[in-house]
């Protein structure tokens, strides 16, 4: 396990051969590297984790420094990595459900002309998002974090000739940069503070009372806002729905599984620091709060099957910042492990269903194809049911934890929302359910005919991360089942610092178990009675309410309301500034300079007469005053 | 024995009359002898004070003139010659490629 820190080396090595050699490699040869060099890293990580299960907690986190970095002045840093229980679950999760995807791929993207280009950059975030979770000190994982955000764009804009997909890229990209913008300024001010970048000289500094309670607040709030951005919460969540323009297997991997999710990891990985800052914990309980039921209700109405997912994903990893806010860091990163499963489980189901439709999106023109994809329909429900939190499935274990957490901590208003949430949750992914795999068929003709089920490189990645979705969860069983029980929270205990934890009477912990599996149940009947029972309520619904369903169904104009407020007036400002300062002034002196250039010369070329004789005269001329001062 | 003081007044009067040639003629080759002429005086020159002060760096110095007006007619009798077939004409006054 010394050798940890190869993991991020495999798909890195493999990314730079197809980068360079790709052209000349042929397509069987790069589907095998690719899938091998990160099946290579997951084996590495599980290696790294039995032995860390061996290691005493005193001896962790385990580096490795390979060398000096950048040493200049005061600045250091070293190019260090780390392993302890977090970082060694991210790497399972990120090699594991991104060896899955990376093979899922091999089927989906069979066609695709791009296909030696898709693993290319597949791979490199695989690179990117393990260099992230391994790095040993913040810039190392901002290097991380810039990679794959750099990933992200290349994947959702990689049909750049769809003029909606490069857009899609652009924006990611763009609002990425405002969070990211705030994170590295939270990264200067620890370095400010800290004097390095690195975490166990960070958290001894906390540890030492290096920071007030307001440094600590500054520093936290500056990197959640980097979080917001990339975990696409409260307000730049607005690239993750437009994010679905890339390829289904790409928003399985990057915009479910690993790298939305990187926020979380970071508020976990510098959990003293928000601990120590009481408000930046409320601000991020509050964001991830607000999250989860904003992003829930947008998901009601959404007819596109892939963008329903991305609302479900920004409002579960809502609740992954709930667990955050509240002071329960394994809660939330348990969260993101079960979520790493069934999301991306759902996301390639999905993809399976476009597969077979010939890339058909909308629910709308589909119904009825239980029958007809016999592998898909049963792993996407085990998914749909999974994160709807019905009991013994993974998302069960996980969100409950949360909500738990969040009652136990009196932060009632947090898990008032997050229950609301979770009735949410069940009814949108059950309407999927319902609309895509039950009821009348409303396929297109030319779609019925090449209805076929996924090749079984397909299918496969699919029963696997079902077989994950049901059995993750039991790594992390609720406290009424015994005080031993949570496995996940005492593997995460060296990593994770004790905060004051809310202890509940075992009673009042059942009656919160009830009251999830009710809200689950509940929210999945609300969904049958809707759109299979009586198929007619959902258009009675709406009549009765056709101010909230437009806003819902418009996702509370958001994306207008920023256009108008942010970028049309940054449009417009670029384009003053550009006609009256570029135009009339750089170009002004631009072009002044050049005109007087061109005059003097004009003026002066009366001189150049071409006649061999003038200039002999002038030879002459010169001679002759040049004698005279000599002589005289 | 001829003072050295003769052959300074032939070489400046050389020189003067090579000069007066170059701007009075207007056809190159003519010109162009003008400026053999001054090269000649300068040589003269030369010789004398070679002469004069018993040094023979002076007969050195006129040998390597030699060979470089040489080369230097070869080259310029070759560009007169190409500029003619160009023009149908050696004026120097029609030579005004160069004119600003």
């Amino acid at each position: 396990m010394e050798m940890f820190w190869l993991i991020p080396l495999f798909p890195g090595a493999s990314a730079l051969i197809l980068a360079v050699f790709g052209k000349w490699l042929p397509k069987k040869y790069v589907s095998w590297q690719a899938c091998l060099s990160v099946l290579a890293s997951f084996g590495l990580s599980l290696v790294s984790f039995f032995g860390l299960l061996r290691v005493s907690a005193g001896s962790l986190p385990v580096i490795k420094t390979l060398f000096s970095w950048v040493a200049a002045g005061s600045f250091n840093a070293d190019l260090s990595f780390q392993l302890d229980p977090l970082s060694s679950i991210m790497t399972l999760v990120v090699t594991g459900v991104g060896f899955l995807i990376h093979v899922y791929s091999v089927g989906y993207m069979a066609h695709d002309n791009g296909y030696k280009r898709y693993f290319t950059y597949l791979n490199l975030f695989t690179f990117a998002m393990l260099i992230l979770v391994t790095g040993a000190n913040l810039v190392l994982m901002f290097v991380g974090w810039e990679g794959v955000g750099l990933c992200s764009y290349l994947l959702i804009g990689f049909w750049f000739e769809k003029h909606s997909a490069a857009n899609a890229g652009k924006k990611a990209f763009i609002v990425n940069r405002i969070g990211d913008a705030a994170f590295i300024l939270g990264i200067f001010f620890i370095f400010l503070v800290v004097g390095s970048g690195d975490f166990r000289a960070i958290n001894g500094a906390i540890e030492g009372g290096a920071f007030t309670q307001g440094m600590a607040t500054l520093a936290a709030l500056l990197l959640f806002a980097g979080a917001t951005g990339k975990s696409a919460q409260i307000p730049l969540y607005v690239w993750l729905p437009d994010a679905m323009e890339g390829p289904t297997p790409v928003s399985a991997l990057i915009h479910a599984a690993t790298m939305v999710t990187a926020g979380v990891y970071m508020v976990a990985r510098m959990n003293l620091l928000f601990s120590l800052s009481g408000a930046a914990g409320q601000v991020v309980g509050l964001v991830g709060g607000l999250t989860a039921i904003f992003a829930a209700t947008m998901a009601l109405t959404q007819n596109d099957i892939k963008r329903v997912l991305a609302y479900s994903t920004i409002s579960q990893i809502g609740y992954m910042f709930i667990g955050c806010g509240v002071g329960a860091y394994s809660a939330g990163i348990f969260h993101l492990y079960t979520h790493a499963f069934f999301k991306s489980l759902l996301f390639l189901a999905a993809g399976s269903v476009m597969h077979a439709l010939s890339g058909e999106l909308d629910m709308r023109k589909m119904g009825g194809l239980r029958k007809y994809l016999p592998l898909t329909y049963p792993t996407f429900l085990v998914g749909a049911i999974a994160i709807a939190g019905v009991p013994f499935l993974s998302g069960f274990f996980s969100k409950d934890a949360i909500l738990t957490q969040a009652f136990a901590q009196g932060r009632y208003f947090l898990w008032a929302l997050g229950l609301m949430g979770a009735v949410l949750t069940a009814f949108y992914m059950f309407r999927l359910v319902f609309l895509t795999f039950f009821g009348e068929e409303r396929l297109d003709s030319h779609a019925k005919e090449h209805l076929h089920e996924s090749p079984r490189v397909m299918t496969i990645p699919l029963v696997i991360l079902a077989f994950f979705s049901v059995v993750a969860g039991y790594a992390g069983l609720p406290v009424v089942l015994g005080e031993k029980a949570n496995l996940f929270d005492r593997f995460l205990e060296p990593v994770i610092h004790p905060g004051h934890e809310g202890h509940l009477s075992i009673g009042s912990e059942w009656l919160l178990i009830l009251a999830s599996v009710a809200v689950a149940l509940c929210g999945i009947y609300i969904a049958y009675v809707f759109y299979l029972k009586s198929p007619r309520t959902p258009h009675r619904v709406v009549a009765r309410f056709p101010a909230i369903y437009r806003l819902l169904y418009n996702k509370y104009y958001v994306d207008e309301i920023y256009n108008a407020a942010f970028v049309k007036p940054m449009v417009n400002g670029s384009r003053a500034v550009y006609d009256t300062f570029d135009l009339k002034v750089i170009d002004g002196t631009i072009n002044g300079t050049a005109a007087a250039t061109g005059f003097a010369g004009k003026a002066l070329s009366f001189i150049q007469s071409g006649l061999v004789k003038d200039y002999a005269l002038v030879i002459l001329l010169g001679v002759v005053i040049f004698l005279g001062y000599l002589l005289f | 024995m001829i003072p050295v003081g003769w052959f300074f007044g032939l070489s400046i009067l050389l020189f003067v009359l090579g000069v007066i040639g170059f701007f009075v003629k207007r056809d190159l080759i003519t010109m162009f002898m003008s400026v053999e002429v001054m090269l000649n005086a300068a040589n003269l020159a030369f010789i004398a004070l070679a002469k004069g002060s018993g040094s023979p760096a002076g007969q050195v110095i006129v040998f390597f003139v030699i060979t470089v007006a040489a080369a230097e007619a070869a080259v310029g009798l070759a560009i007169i010659l190409l500029v003619f077939r160009q023009k149908r004409s050696i004026k120097a006054e029609d030579m005004d490629l160069m004119k600003g």
